[in-house]
């Protein structure tokens, strides 16, 4: 019996489904679907406080499917997501999120974005200072700040 | 319950009015406490520290207290308003975790019954606050470029930030729609500043910088005035203010860090805790003598609240922005700020632009908006997105209303089971118009600069960053809640100093003006030591 702040093997099944309908594999971007084991793991590692709203959404994907979702033949599959998807609410929206944090945060997801595998912090980013040229045409203008008696 | 040696002056609230304020006092050698329900922040707990650095966004370092639900935080009842209360509660206040943004308001903007026959003018005016001003932004340390022909004068001891890929973009979009922009005036550290280390653009200021680069009262003006002997005492909540068989302020009943109830008397109780907490603590104030709420002869504790409604467009260019890589504000528009009544409503907005968003953020918004699919041509789609955003925010001006208001809740209660504050409020018809404005004209700016996939979220529904009006200024007790230079009509020793005594909103940012105002209070109370109770 699962504890009560995690998933039951049935809605771990369905979070990985509807994780790889979100986003599938590539192989033209070279990147994993959010249904891969490692993103997974970073998932149900993490749910923390969203546990219980993620919990909610299976169920109710449960209950439109009424089946496991992997069951499904594709057509039926995409109905109930479409369904889902529209009439969720906070919980899907909660469940969608969980999974689009994990997957971009993702080693080999990253890269393929051509972002850096590091926390913001202590190296920071470099910005451009850009062409300041451009603010001469409102230079130019007269000033025109309204004034208060 | 434990009752404490008195205090010459009480500040509740450790925020962005309540350490302006210590550290002004504190050349007087009185002893002064403050108390504030949060504790001291650790910036190496900061989220920029990790690789879920926006993940925690969506959690522990969420805007909205309700979601984040720290200890420290107390839980507001807003479900009766379609903008969302979001702030934080710690040594610091919401200057931990704000856009660092730092517009003032207009001379216009205290003025606008005579100019524009609405609402009420403030019993102050913008050149009794320009000398605070300046003293502000010399404590905070505010970078930016003097001289923007549409603002008032400001004199920022560090350069603006860098305009990136971002701001370039939009000031040819604005030039060629011939309209204002200028470098924004931040509280972002350009250069070493006071012990400050300038910004190395970790890219999301709003909740809190690990660098230190962002100015919050935590490591600006609280370090000065404990040096100069204010006392702090932190995880201290205010449950509500006694007061005497006189009708003055004795002092505050509290919980410390354990829950144990204290009693803290003092000769002065000076109330920083903004437009929610404020009305919130005065109304749980309850006695004989003031049966309806302390200070609140007039009614008008909690009326009248201002949030600032943010109408907000954006879209997606095809050349690279700064993304999560810089500041996410960097510019700002005073192109409608002034009331043109040819456009439909009265009074007007700043805009302020966005430079960009990081992976997460981008892929969760888009997904919401429907404009990233699931499946297949998701990943084409999000490389389209991510790292093309440019952000346009209309910050409407609010005008008061008294049905718009904070009260308490008959059941919320926090951890300490203090009654929770309930929020009550409607976006009127002329802030409507406005932001339906702002939407067209943001629209056009995005157009010019390219964009496509043009978006709305009209209102930001987690944007009630900005509590005003709540314990109006004004000469007059049967309209106001506190006089010219801020103590309460009802009660001669208890003074605010926080955003809740704006009369109107402005459409800019307040948390510069909150701060003029403070130290305008404090030194009012200074020049008036000899007679302040009279």
């Amino acid at each position: 019996m699962p504890a009560t702040n995690e998933l039951t093997p049935a809605q771990r099944d369905d979070l990985r489904t509807v994780a790889a309908m979100i986003i599938p594999a590539s192989e033209e971007y070279k990147v994993p679907g959010a249904d891969d084991p490692a993103i997974q793991s970073d998932m149900l590692a993490t749910l923390g406080r969203d546990t219980a709203m993620v919990a909610q959404a299976l169920d109710h994907l449960a209950r439109l499917a009424g089946k496991p979702l992997a069951a499904l033949d594709t057509a039926k599959r995409d109905a109930v997501a479409k369904e889902f998807r529209a009439g969720g609410g906070a919980a899907a929206q909660t469940l969608v999120r969980v999974v689009l944090q994990c997957y971009y945060r993702d080693d080999r997801v990253l890269r393929s974005l051509g972002l850096e595998l590091r926390a913001p912090f202590p190296k920071g980013y470099t910005l451009a200072e850009g062409d300041w040229s451009l603010l001469d045409p409102v230079k130019a203008r007269p000033a025109t700040l309204r004034r208060a008696p | 319950m434990n009752t404490h040696d008195p205090v010459d002056v009480l500040i509740i609230g450790a925020g962005a009015s309540g350490a302006a304020v210590a550290w002004s006092l504190a050349d007087t050698k009185m002893h002064i406490l403050c108390l504030d329900q949060g504790g001291w922040m650790n910036q190496a707990e900061y989220p920029s520290t990790g690789r879920d650095w926006e993940a925690k966004f969506y959690g522990e370092w969420s805007t909205s207290p309700n979601v984040r639900g720290r200890p420290e935080d107390y839980p507001i009842n807003d479900d009766n308003s379609p903008i969302k209360v979001v702030n934080f509660n710690a040594v610091g206040g919401s200057t931990v975790m704000y856009t660092a943004h730092w517009p003032r308001l207009h001379p216009s903007d205290f003025k606008v019954r005579t100019l524009d026959g609405v609402a009420d003018d403030w019993p102050i005016d913008y050149d009794a606050l320009t000398p605070f001003f300046e003293e502000n932004d010399r404590m905070m340390g505010v970078s930016g470029l003097s001289d923007d022909p549409r603002s008032p004068l400001t004199h920022p001891p560090m350069p603006p930030q860098p305009l990136g890929l971002s701001g370039p973009l939009i000031g040819k979009a604005m030039n060629k729609l011939g309209w204002h922009w200028w470098p924004s005036d931040t509280t972002v550290a350009t250069t070493d500043y006071e012990g400050r280390a300038r910004c190395i653009n970790l890219g999301h200021c709003t909740p809190a910088c690990a660098q230190g680069a962002k100015a919050s009262t935590d490591i600006t003006y609280w370090p000065h005035a404990i040096r100069a002997g204010v006392e702090l005492k932190t995880h201290c909540r205010v449950r509500e203010i006694l007061t005497n068989e006189h009708g003055m302020a004795s002092g505050v009943v509290y919980y410390d860090k354990d829950g144990v109830e204290q009693f803290q008397p003092a000769e002065v109780v000076i109330i920083a805790c903004n437009g929610v907490g404020t009305p919130r603590l005065l109304l749980n104030s309850v006695s004989g003598r003031f049966p309806n709420g302390l200070a609140n002869s007039s009614g008008l504790v909690g009326k009248n609240l201002m949030f600032h409604p943010y109408a907000q467009v954006y879209g997606f260019v095809k050349e690279p922005t700064d993304s999560n890589r810089a500041p996410p504000t960097c510019l700002w528009s005073k192109e409608f700020y002034e009331t043109d009544l040819s456009r439909g409503f009265v009074r007007g907005y700043g805009i302020q632009f966005g430079r960009g968003a990081g992976p997460v953020f981008e892929a969760v918004a888009s997904e919401q908006k429907g404009i990233l699919p699931w499946g297949a041509d998701h990943h084409r789609v999000f490389r389209k997105l991510n790292g093309h955003r440019l952000g346009v925010s209309a910050i409407c001006e609010d005008l008061p209303e008294e049905h718009n208001r904070v009260t308490l809740d008959p059941v919320l209660k926090d951890g300490h089971g203090i009654p929770a504050p309930k929020i009550d409020y409607t976006i009127s018809e002329n802030s409507r118009k406005m932001m339906e404005h702002g939407l067209a004209r943001g629209r056009e700016i995005l157009e010019a600069a390219g964009a496509t996939d043009i978006c709305t979220n009209n209102p930001i529904p987690w944007g009630g960053w900005h509590l005003l009006g709540t314990a109006r200024m004004g000469t007059d007790p049967a309209r106001s809640v506190v006089n010219e230079w801020g103590r309460a009509h009802d009660v001669k020793n208890l003074f605010i100093v926080d955003g809740s005594v704006f009369v109107t909103s402005g459409g800019v940012n307040p948390t510069s003006t909150i701060q003029a105002v403070a130290l305008y209070i404090a030194d009012q109370i200074k020049q008036r030591l000899a007679n302040l109770f009279d």
